[in-house]
């Protein structure tokens, strides 16, 4: 799990000057102006890949009131699907979305369908469970069959970029953070403009009432699932040039994803967003000024609060 | 199962616990049941909170974390006798339960909320741990010294190189005892008002609190029993392998494997944990000698089992593996099936 943490966005001159505080054995450096602002806008490109992963997470609760525990295993998994479509077939991480996208929504559509719709008898804490189950079972499968061996799909473009002035952006960064912005908006309209989307809205409203007015509400289920999942594998897609994939990938992922869903409002799109860039770029200057291992801390610590004083979160309606 | 009958069950499992070596002679085997009663005790740990008190947290490594974190720092900074950290350690644990409950219950977190905060501390916990290096000694882990001197291995808490009995049994015996010791309290507390008002707020909070019980205090004092079993086995994983480090102690494996034994055992029973970590190893046993021989035996195997049984179980056994037994009991009995008395029964 420290894998993916220690290969976070690469960002350029982080040299300390002036004086140095301490903070219970950790030197709290202080930072000129430019490198706080390079730090923070690789937060944004950081938060825009988060973002991708918590659309997913956030719509599932929006619509079945799930907190989906296998949403971390399902993006390593979709990242494995991507890693291998390189290396065996030679498809670009980008292109490999038309083929992981597709698939990631009818392996979801098919899990909540056939396993936890089947399994939980309704019941909101065994369906936790029944995730939890389903994530052990995919991170342990991924481990019996790949090893725990890091594998990064390398494409030839992973190092050229723009120079921000205060920061130097490459173009998987600018990818995740054009193709999470993009999703958002298709997913946005998707759930405005069509009818699909419309019952997927009025099924996350009132269950019998959609169900009285003839709308399939299992299946309506399972395509909210099918959605999320295609989320995670799109996200997959876009993160694959930067992050090496490994069996134990998803955990820091889905805790991260969590704390954004939480923060922004569980069910609603644009807390989503929002809470990504807040997350990506406190983790980033958290990381400035805590170091690497301790800037962590600012996420669990954005998590129990937000969770103990406002479950709400930002945009949130309801809490269950 | 009538009184009579349940009291000479649990003589009969205890005295084949108890004897078990006798039988046992071989070394594998024998650390195949610490590792299955160490799991069996993980497993009430989470039980109590979670079967009794229908609390689920995703996160009860903070507990045994903290338990075997303090076990081996006081030893290993300060030289402390092992006799003596272990109380700390299991106050520790308890410390940290009831700051964990008393935030969470008071802001009433509830169900999923209460699972993603336990696992928010848990990790919070694990990057303090990996950070703090002055204190924890960070990512490197603690590791304590080993005892060579026979005449010590009781003073040091350490059996390696005990005589001939205590080499070979010495931890078998002892998380025997930490067993018995966690499966009484348990069965003292489901037999008290307490437990009984445990699985009132369990079956509904609301309705408990309008029968004037404070489902406040009831769930601190569930948290905090919980804890303090589940930081006694880390005092055992301590003194077992001398060794504790972040992703050990505060890693989400300790979390999972402390909520598999129970809900696979049946929820809310004393004996469930016991059930299920037996069934549960012994599967993981099972399949590395059939599976495992015909591919090679790689990591991961035995956990996919459990995620399947799981599901299975979930999805089929709501009382889990103690449930069928009963039923399967009262059809062989042939028994008129009695009043039924909730999950609580058996």
């Amino acid at each position: 799990m420290d894998g993916a943490a220690a290969t976070a966005v690469p960002s350029a001159g982080l040299l300390p000057f002036g004086d140095k505080m301490e903070f219970l054995g950790i030197d709290l450096p202080s930072y000129s102006w430019a490198t706080v602002f390079g730090s923070a806008i690789s937060g944004v490109f950081l938060g825009a890949v988060y973002a991708l992963v918590a659309l997913g997470l956030t719509l599932i609760y929006g619509v079945l009131h799930i907190i989906n525990f296998a949403h971390g295993s399902l993006l390593m998994l979709a990242m494995f699907a991507v890693y291998f479509l390189w290396k065996l077939l030679g498809i670009d991480p980008y292109v490999a979305m038309l083929i992981v996208v597709p698939g990631g929504f009818l392996f979801g559509y098919g899990l909540q369908r056939l396993i936890i719709g089947q399994s939980s008898h309704g019941r909101d804490e065994i369906i936790l469970l029944v995730t939890l189950g389903i994530a052990i079972v995919i991170e342990n499968a991924a481990l019996f069959a790949f090893s725990a061996d890091e594998r990064l799909v390398q494409v030839p473009y992973d190092m050229d970029g723009i120079d921000l002035g205060v920061t130097y952006a490459v173009y998987p960064e600018l990818a995740a953070l054009g193709g999470s912005l993009l999703i958002t908006l298709l997913l946005w309209l998707f759930m405005t403009r069509t009818d699909t989307g419309k019952a997927i809205r009025a099924v996350a409203k009132e269950r019998r009432g959609a169900r009285l007015v003839g709308i399939n509400v299992d299946h309506i289920f399972a395509i909210s699932f099918g959605i999320g999942t295609a989320c995670v594998a799109a996200a997959a897609s876009l993160l694959a040039a930067t992050y090496p994939v490994h069996p134990q990938f998803g955990y820091l992922f889905v805790l991260i994803a969590f704390t954004i869903v939480v923060l922004g409002g569980m069910g609603s799109f644009v807390g989503a967003l929002v809470g990504g860039f807040i997350i990506g770029i406190t983790e980033q200057l958290g990381r400035l000024y805590l170091g690497e291992s301790l800037g962590l801390i600012t996420i669990s610590a954005i998590f129990i609060l937000i969770l103990l004083f406002r479950p709400t979160g930002l945009f949130g309606q309801r809490v269950r | 199962m009538s009184e009579q009958t349940r009291i000479a069950g649990w003589t009969v499992l205890l005295a084949l616990l108890v004897l078990a070596p006798l039988a046992i002679t071989s070394g594998r085997w024998i650390e195949f049941m610490e590792l299955t009663l160490f799991v069996a005790v993980l497993g009430q740990g989470w039980n109590i909170l979670g079967g009794f008190g229908g609390q689920y947290s995703f996160g009860h490594a903070l507990f045994f974390g903290t338990g075997a974190y303090i076990q081996a720092l006081l030893q290993f900074k300060l030289g402390w006798s092992p006799w003596a950290t272990l109380w700390f350690a299991i106050a520790g644990g308890v410390l940290v339960g009831a700051f964990v409950g008393y935030l969470s219950f008071r802001y009433g977190l509830r169900g999923s909320y209460f699972a993603l905060i336990t696992l928010a501390f848990a990790e919070a916990f694990h990057v303090l741990s990996r950070s703090l290096v002055a204190v924890t000694e960070g990512g490197r882990g603690v590791a304590l010294d080993l005892n060579l001197d026979p005449d010590r291995a009781l003073t040091t808490f350490q059996f390696n190189f005990g005589g001939d009995f205590l080499k070979a049994y010495g931890f078998y015996y002892t998380i025997l005892v930490i067993l018995m010791l966690a499966y009484a309290a348990t069965w003292w507390m489901e037999h008290t008002r307490f437990g009984a008002q445990l699985v009132a707020v369990r079956e509904n909070e609301d309705a408990a609190e309008a029968l004037g019980i404070d489902a406040f205090r009831v769930k601190l004092g569930a948290i905090c029993l919980s804890a303090a079993i589940t930081a006694a086995a880390g005092v055992y994983y301590t003194q077992k392998f001398l060794f504790i480090d972040p992703g050990i102690a505060y890693g989400p494996t300790k979390s999972v494997e402390a909520l598999f034994a129970p809900i696979i055992g049946g929820l809310g029973t004393v004996l469930g944990p016991l059930v299920g970590a037996l069934f549960l190893h012994g599967l993981g046993e099972f399949a590395k000698e059939t599976i495992g021989l015909v591919w090679e035996d790689r990591p991961g195997l035995d956990l996919i089992l459990f995620g399947v049984v799981l599901i299975l179980v979930l999805a089929f056994l709501p009382r889990g593996l103690v449930g069928l037994l009963d039923l399967a009991w009262r059809r062989l009995s042939g028994a008129a099936p009695a009043a039924r008395k909730g999950k609580a029964d058996a």
